[in-house]
């Protein structure tokens, strides 16, 4: 076989494994042809203004917190030193453990009307009802707040990995060049890692709109409200994977206008010596606010709320800590385990199938296969429920009019299901992480390493792959705490009798039976726990690595 | 690093060997949630030897699912927490007869579908609650009365989004109609006294705290909080009392939980069995002690907190017409613009 066909033979399989991973955001698409009555007309008449003005205001502020959150924590803690700094590294990380359906159902509970904060300031002062201001925490800006304090930490992992793995040289250049600590803050730090901050930016406002649980709770109506709604309420299928369709060119538009304005960009660094780096050392009263910078996103994405967890569940905790509750935790952990081992093998797959053969049609599938993360559990679960139900009802119609056998449904509630639907949906954070990855690998790494007549599977093996060590393990673990924190897929395509801790802590939440719910979702961010700090320490060891 | 990826084939391992499922069983799709089904599930276990396994979820999805899976779905009963997505279900092709005497002895013909695909387990009233000493219950009467110009800025209720709402306005239409529920629909809309947002108990809260003085709330949310552990909820809930609207007409809206029978269910006695033992008085004296829940047939006890609210008369409308009547409803909510 010639090198050209063999080529060929790897695009198509790189695109066949694509589209099959992208098969339920096809079924989903798909609807768009099937004719919805007069749904349609409805909706543009009464509230689709609404639904796409909400979800354009709070994607544009999560971008502005996630940015000011993540990309300011990521400088400060990289390149400054201040007191706390070696806890603020990995504990800004901490955030990302919390679901935002529970912050935001534990932020209600702190601060509504009816809440203890409210409450005690209207007896410090005596006012009553409509006597004063206080922010409202369920509005389109309260969800905004929420969504801002869980996903920042995608930013500013993945801008942290960046700015650490700059080369030094760079930025002593630039500051050799007169330029101060902002000025190359600004105009060189931040230009290089864009790639970074766009990837994590990215993975923040899909999450953002794929988001139900706290929009829904806040009354906020955007498109994924929208979409369960038209299904729900209106009893309209087809009509609700028609917004999805839309939410998905959202997406389309997103990363087009990201791609196109970086078009003729490279990132690539030329030097791959890295020095340890010189911190900048902050005194008085910058020190003292770079730690008030760096706490504030930890205290109220982390500490606040999780200290509201622990209080609730101290008051139940006798209750609920039982062999019931282990195979819960065991449940969560053993499915995140899984789905996060497979989303890793199937990214390094695709994006290397990418790096060798950059043909259109395998840039678009990989694509594709990414869009899931920016379609709400539930939908995806439908995407999956469909093609599955299928396949199985097929083969056993066939199996029953060949052989007189019947085999029943094979994978329709199943766990491989429910593991392919987190596939599906969490495969971008992983690709998202390896591509970055593979981006700051020059390509002449791998004509070097081709030219020494490796084949592609060994350049892999013993060049990328080691390369690649941090951006697999952040991958691997990103997955892991996304799984860990699932709901909606988890809960429609679970098999009989089997419980996780997401589930366990939003049946009880959505009865608004918070401090029942408290000791599970504890549970979730404490079992988030150990590999957010995992992480931390993988990219300060792979830091330090590089600089010897 | 090699630690790390070790731990996870491992978890990859235990995970994937599952025990297997036992042999005389019903299987369960359900979207009550587990925490108000499992108990009863386990006393039938105990009481019959049959095992029962479950799934809880949204009702719409699980719909989904068994729509899907089709003839070879695993599933013998739906539960669902609303008429609507019985009929829903049954619309869809998915359920079949379930016959037994002892449910239709029982259980009244308005909790029952027609053809009997589907029967009411539990019974929902969603009623008027005002804060007391902040309105005198004497000016107090109808849902429709609500839209009126007294009630400015003083109501709250949850989203449209919620199905008890879209089925309290699916009844309205039934009543008066879909032009008079507009009408309606927007001047309640124009009373609410802040934004629709939170669940049932959120309303309640809302009231207690003086934000409004009316809410609209399924009962039992407020026993929940007369009878849960937290002293604020209970502060919350003493400070509000029930009223049941529309006494002198159709009566207060209700809504039920209950069962189907599929129409691939390959245990159907045993899921015929487990339905009768939901409908069985013990059942039933369980779901109104533990959730506040009224029951589908007569002489059974309820809990000290239903009892007083004293005993009200329910709207007498056959339950799937909340069904039929949901679509209309929810776009009738949104021309009104309830959020």
């Amino acid at each position: 076989m010639n090198t050209h066909s063999a080529s060929r033979l790897w695009s198509a399989g790189i695109v066949s494994v694509a589209l099959v991973l992208a098969l339920p955001v096809l079924v989903i698409a798909g609807f768009v042809f099937v004719p919805a009555g007069d749904t349609w007309r409805h909706l543009a008449a009464t509230v689709l203004p609404d639904y796409v003005t909400n979800s354009l205001l709070l994607m544009l502020g999560v971008t502005v917190g996630t940015l000011i959150g993540g990309v300011g924590t990521a400088w400060l803690t990289s390149m400054c030193q201040f007191p706390g700094r070696g806890i603020f590294e990995w504990a800004l990380l901490l955030p990302m453990a919390m679901p935002a359906y529970i912050i935001a159902y534990t932020y209600t509970g702190m601060l509504d009307f009816a809440g203890p904060v409210q409450t005690s300031l209207r007896g410090l002062t005596g006012w009553g009802h409509g006597d004063y201001w206080f922010p409202e925490v369920r509005s389109l800006g309260g969800a905004a707040l929420m969504l801002s304090l869980v996903l920042y930490p995608y930013v500013y992992l993945l801008t942290r990995a960046a700015f650490l793995s700059q080369s030094l040289c760079v930025l002593d250049v630039s500051r050799t060049l007169g330029n101060g600590p902002w000025q190359t803050f600004w105009r060189v730090a931040l230009p290089l890692a864009r790639p970074a901050i766009a990837a994590g930016l990215s993975l923040a406002l899909m999450e953002t709109l794929a988001d139900y649980g706290t929009v829904q709770y806040f009354g906020v109506q955007t498109f994924t409200t929208g979409i369960f709604r038209t299904w729900y309420g209106l009893g309209d299928p087809a009509g609700a994977a028609q917004l999805s369709a839309l939410l998905l060119s959202f997406v389309l538009v997103l990363i087009a206008l990201e791609q196109s304005s970086r078009r003729h960009s490279r990132y690539h660094q030329t030097s791959q010596r890295h020095q340890a780096i010189r911190r900048h050392r902050l005194r008085g009263w910058r020190a003292a606010a770079a730690v008030a910078f760096s706490a504030l996103p930890l205290l109220f994405g982390f500490l606040i709320p999780a200290g509201q967890l622990a209080a609730w569940a101290a008051t139940i905790a006798h209750t609920v800590y039982d062999t019931r509750f282990l195979s819960l935790v065991f449940h969560s952990l053993g499915l995140a385990a899984v789905a996060a081992l497979a989303a890793l093998v199937f990214a390094v797959l695709l994006a290397y199938g990418k790096r060798l053969h950059p043909s259109s049609a395998v840039r678009a599938a990989v694509r594709l296969a990414g869009l899931g993360y920016a379609v709400p559990g539930t939908v995806i679960a439908i995407g999956v429920i469909i093609p599955f139900a299928w396949l199985d009802n097929t083969l056993d119609a066939w199996l029953r009019a060949t052989f007189q056998v019947s085999t029943g449904l094979l994978l329709s509630g199943t766990l491989a299901a429910l593991l392919f639907a987190y596939l599906v949906r969490f495969l971008a954070v992983a690709l998202q992480t390896v591509e970055a990855g593979l981006g700051k690998i020059r390509p002449s790494m791998d004509e070097a390493a081709r030219s020494m007549a490796l084949g592609p599977g060994q350049v892999l093996r013993r060049v990328h792959l080691p390369m690649l060590k941090g951006s697999l393990i952040t991958a691997l673990l990103l997955v892991f705490v996304d799984v860990l924190k699932e709901l909606p897929a988890t809960l429609i395509l679970r098999p009989f009798n089997f419980n996780t801790l997401a589930v366990r802590a939003f049946e009880l939440a959505s009865d608004e039976r918070l401090a029942d719910s408290a000791p599970a979702a504890l549970t979730i961010v404490l079992a988030g726990l150990i590999p957010v700090i995992l992480l931390s320490r993988s990219i300060t060891r792979s830091r330090d690595a590089h600089s010897t | 690093m090699n630690a790390i990826f070790r731990t996870f084939v491992v978890a990859a391992a235990l995970i994937l060997g599952l025990p297997a499922v036992a042999a005389d069983e019903v299987n369960v799709y359900s979207s009550r949630k587990e925490e108000l089904i499992k108990p009863l599930l386990d006393r039938f276990t105990a009481q019959t030897g049959i095992a029962v396994n479950l799934v809880t979820g949204k009702e719409d999805a699980l719909l989904q699912r068994l729509k899907s899976e089709g003839a070879n779905s695993p599933a013998d009963l739906l539960v669902t927490t609303d008429a609507g997505n019985l009929y829903r279900a049954k619309a869809a092709g998915v359920t079949q007869p379930l016959v037994s005497d002892a449910l239709s002895t029982a259980i009244p013909a308005v909790f029952r579908d027609p053809e009997g695909h589907w029967v009411g387990l539990t019974m929902r009233a969603r009623p008027i609650l005002y804060v007391k000493g902040k309105v005198d219950p004497a000016t107090l009467s109808t849902y429709e009365a609500l839209a009126g110009p007294d009630f400015k800025g003083r109501i709250c209720v949850r989203s449209s989004d919620n199905i008890y709402n879209q089925s309290l306005v699916a009844s309205l239409i039934a009543a008066n109609g879909e032009a008079a529920t507009e009408t309606w629909a927007r001047g309640l809309v124009a009373n609410l006294a802040r934004p629709p947002k939170g669940g049932d108990r959120d309303q309640i809260k809302a009231a207690a705290a003086g934000e409004c003085d009316i809410a609209i709330a399924n009962t039992y949310y407020l026993a929940g909080m007369l009878t849960g552990k937290d002293p604020a909820d209970r502060t919350a809930a003493e400070s509000v009392a029930v009223f049941w609207p529309n006494q002198d007409g159709r009566g207060t809206h209700v809504n039920v939980s209950g069962a189907a029978l599929t129409a691939a269910a390959k245990h159907k006695n045993a899921a015929v069995q487990l339905v009768e033992f939901l409908a069985s008085p013990e059942s039933q004296q369980w779901y109104a002690q533990e959730n506040g829940e009224y029951p589908v047939r007569d002489g059974v006890a309820v809990s000290a907190t239903l009892t007083a609210w004293g005993p009200f008369k329910a709207d007498s409308l056959n339950l799937a017409r909340l069904g039929e009547l949901n679509a209309p409803a929810v776009k009738l909510m949104d021309r009104a613009g309830w959020k």
